[in-house]
């Protein structure tokens, strides 16, 4: 009775190994609710793909040893149809009935923003590597780690490299347009920051729609204020919108940085109307970080298209970086129970492909820098920070006469 | 929102490029508004689906120009792949609820809608399409006011599809079978007009008008299988400030609210561009109410 019900529920790689798997002693299981239907499929397929292709490389390797014991890792999905309600009941199903002790993160920072409540309230660990807003760090969760950069991080290098290419940042002048979600907002409060610290001028704070399908207005008004750098954050539509109505308004402006414009494809789908533009980005294959289990972060990009046919996204990288933690912080703990592991999260100290991952007291990982790319001749090539950078950046951006 | 006002003081030709681009975004809500003019004048339905009937569309060229199809191509054949799928929709669902009370209608298409926005998140996939139609823009005043090809295209379109449609209605034969459904679909049934026939037709050619409607989007922005609602919102508004019988008024007011949008959008700030909608339904709504109150009053 029990293992009809239970096999009819788990998907994936739960159905593969078994109900009898759920009791055998050489394995820990790990649960995760992810988007695999809803607006956020694209990126749940990532984030799960991510999951999948490290447990497999950690099995592969002989698992992870505790106290002594090889144990081999396995991970129940549920689809939490990209609806936060849904991932929170889902994961209490997890903890409540399939008894699993560890949780990786969803996908988004809405539906981790969800889910923490519950890991909390059982005193589950979560090991979450897609929601970066920075909301989720403010309210002391003890049992909450994020392998991502924070969502404050992601343009500041944009203000960076712009106050350093000119030569006197307090007369810099800043178009900005975010979405009015709680992601872009967390984005340019980072932003201003930085502004506020170089002295700079916001010409234009424009708030966009979620519903938006239209930019002209904003970009009319950079197109009439002439500002040295525009930053832009609204999800794929913001990415692929800005883009492709610049070209059409022929709006100028000497630099301009975007969020997702790697998830949007500007590159395939706009070609030369993409170029000079920077897209920020929580890790990219041609960094030089390393690890024992995949190799160089180019490795990993290789493995990750052998795999699944696709360009690995950053997405699917950082959702292995977090098995990864996982499977360390079990070596470390030499311990299955929930408080010990916990305890090795917080002392993490690792590289990794990804980067370098350590935990501050709140949860968030403060080793790795976000990088930026920008499009040269239909590439996307890392150019900030600078000692990762592939390549320098092309400034400014000519008009587009001359283009 | 003074600094914006002021910036139309300092860059005159701002306001030509604002109002411009307004126009030309309002000719493609115009042609889904048409279509649900239609639909709502014959079959007293309102029609909630039709901001997904303009996303269909925009696959429809988008899968058109992945097999290697010149992007205009797109717009005839959106519009005829969409009639077809218009009638369907017509034959397997919507005729039930065409005589009963407009609530089920709602509810009917409400519910199509949020399956046709499924249906293609699992076929297209949640990220965001454009196609990129090749052809640039044009720009006056030293770059200030730019129109984009694709606009103006849809633009002549919008207009050419209102002539049509209104010379259609008045003129051929099934436009005359169309209307008289409309006026009177008993007494039309009883002078040997085929009303189911008319119905489903009048159906498709919406689903054909928004097809169009959505080829062009998909050119001049972008489309994604949530992406329906703003166009519903906004046909429902022209409908509702042009009324159902009119088509040069759904003209009229497709651009003007086009135009009104983008000049709110840039004065008080894009985020409340949306709110500018809704609250200029509201206002023209209570209007209308209190004109028609004191109508009311004056036949006592």
């Amino acid at each position: 009775m029990r293992k009809g019900l239970f096999s009819g529920i788990f998907l994936g790689l739960a159905l593969l190994a078994g109900p009898a798997a759920a009791d055998d002693p050489g394995v820990i299981r790990l649960g995760a609710a992810v988007s695999l239907t809803g607006k956020y499929s694209s990126n749940g397929a990532f984030t799960r793909k991510g999951y999948d292709l490290a447990v497999e490389k950690i099995n592969a390797a002989g698992g992870v040893t505790v106290s002594g014991k090889p144990y081999l890792l396995q991970i129940i999905y549920y689809d939490d149809e990209s609806t936060p309600a849904r991932g929170a009941q889902l994961v209490e199903r997890l903890i409540q009935q399939d008894k699993v002790q560890f949780v990786l993160g969803p996908y988004s920072s809405g539906l981790t923003e969800a889910i923490a409540p519950v890991t909390e309230k059982y005193g589950v660990p979560m090991v979450e590597a897609n929601g970066a807003a920075i909301s989720l760090f403010r309210k002391n969760y003890r049992y909450l780690f994020a392998v991502l950069s924070t969502t404050d991080e992601y343009l500041r290098g944009a203000v960076d490299i712009a106050a350093r290419l000119s030569g006197d940042p307090s007369k810099l002048r800043v178009a900005m347009a975010f979405e009015n979600d709680p992601f872009s907002q967390d984005v340019r409060e980072g932003v201003l920051a930085d502004m506020k610290r170089h002295g700079m001028k916001a010409v234009v704070d424009d708030k966009l729609p979620p519903e938006l399908n239209d930019m002209s207005a904003t970009l009319s008004k950079v197109k009439a204020l002439r500002p040295d750098l525009l930053l832009i954050s609204g999800h794929d539509k913001g990415a692929s919108l800005a883009i492709r109505q610049m070209a059409d308004q022929r709006v100028n402006v000497p630099m301009l940085a975007l969020t997702h414009c790697d998830s949007a494809r500007i590159a395939e789908n706009f070609g030369p109307a993409a170029e000079y533009a920077l897209c920020a980005a929580q890790w990219a294959s041609t960094l030089t970080y390393e690890d024992d289990l995949f190799g160089s972060a180019s490795d990993y990009a290789r493995l990750y298209e052998e795999t699944y046919g696709e360009v690995a996204p950053y997405q699917a990288a950082e959702s292995s970086a977090a098995v990864q933690v996982y499977a360390d912080a079990f070596a470390r703990a030499n311990s299955l129970d929930p408080e010990d592991v916990r305890q090795a999260l917080t002392e993490t100290a690792m590289m990794t492909f990804y980067g370098r991952i350590e935990f501050d007291e709140t949860g968030k990982n403060v080793a790795k820098p976000m990088v930026l790319f920008q499009m040269q001749d239909g590439k996307y090539v890392v150019v900030y920070p600078e000692e990762f950078a592939e390549a320098k950046i092309r400034w400014p951006t000519p008009p587009w006469g001359e283009r | 929102m003074l600094d914006n006002l002021l910036l139309f003081v300092q860059f005159p030709p701002l306001a030509v490029d604002v109002v411009v681009n307004g126009l030309l975004i309002g000719a493609i809500f115009a042609l889904a508004a048409y279509g649900m003019a239609l639909v709502w004048g014959v079959l007293n339905i309102v029609n909630v689906v039709q901001g997904e009937l303009v996303v269909l569309g925009g696959y429809v060229t988008f899968l058109l120009v992945q097999w290697g199809m010149p992007p205009l191509i797109g717009v005839p054949v959106s519009a005829i792949v969409m009639f077809g799928v218009g009638w369907v929709l017509y034959r397997a669902i919507v005729f039930r609820v065409v005589d009963k009370d407009i609530f089920i209608s709602i509810l009917a298409t409400f519910g199509l809608a949020i399956l046709i926005q499924q249906l293609a998140n699992l076929s297209f996939g949640a990220d965001v399409r454009s196609v990129d139609a090749g052809l640039g823009s044009l720009h006056f005043l030293d770059g200030m006011v730019t129109v984009a090809w694709v606009k103006l295209i849809a633009f002549v379109l919008a207009l050419v599809a209102g002539a049509s449609l209104w010379f259609f209605l008045r003129h051929a034969r099934l436009g005359q079978a169309i209307r008289a459904t409309a006026q009177n679909p008993r007494a039309a049934r009883i002078l040997g007009i085929d009303t189911a026939r008319v119905y489903a037709t009048t159906y498709a050619l919406n689903a054909a008008l928004c097809g169009a409607a959505g080829s062009l989007a998909v050119m001049a922005w972008t489309i994604h299988p949530y992406m329906g609602l703003p166009y519903t919102v906004r046909s429902f508004m022209v409908v509702v400030v042009a009324g159902v019988g009119n088509v040069g008024a759904v003209v009229a007011a497709g651009l003007g609210l086009g135009a009104l949008e983008n000049v709110a959008g840039f004065v008080l700030g894009t985020e409340f561009q949306i709110a500018f909608v809704f609250a200029l339904m509201v206002t023209i709504l209570v209007w209308r109410h209190l004109r028609a109150a004191r109508r009311r009053e004056h036949l006592k």
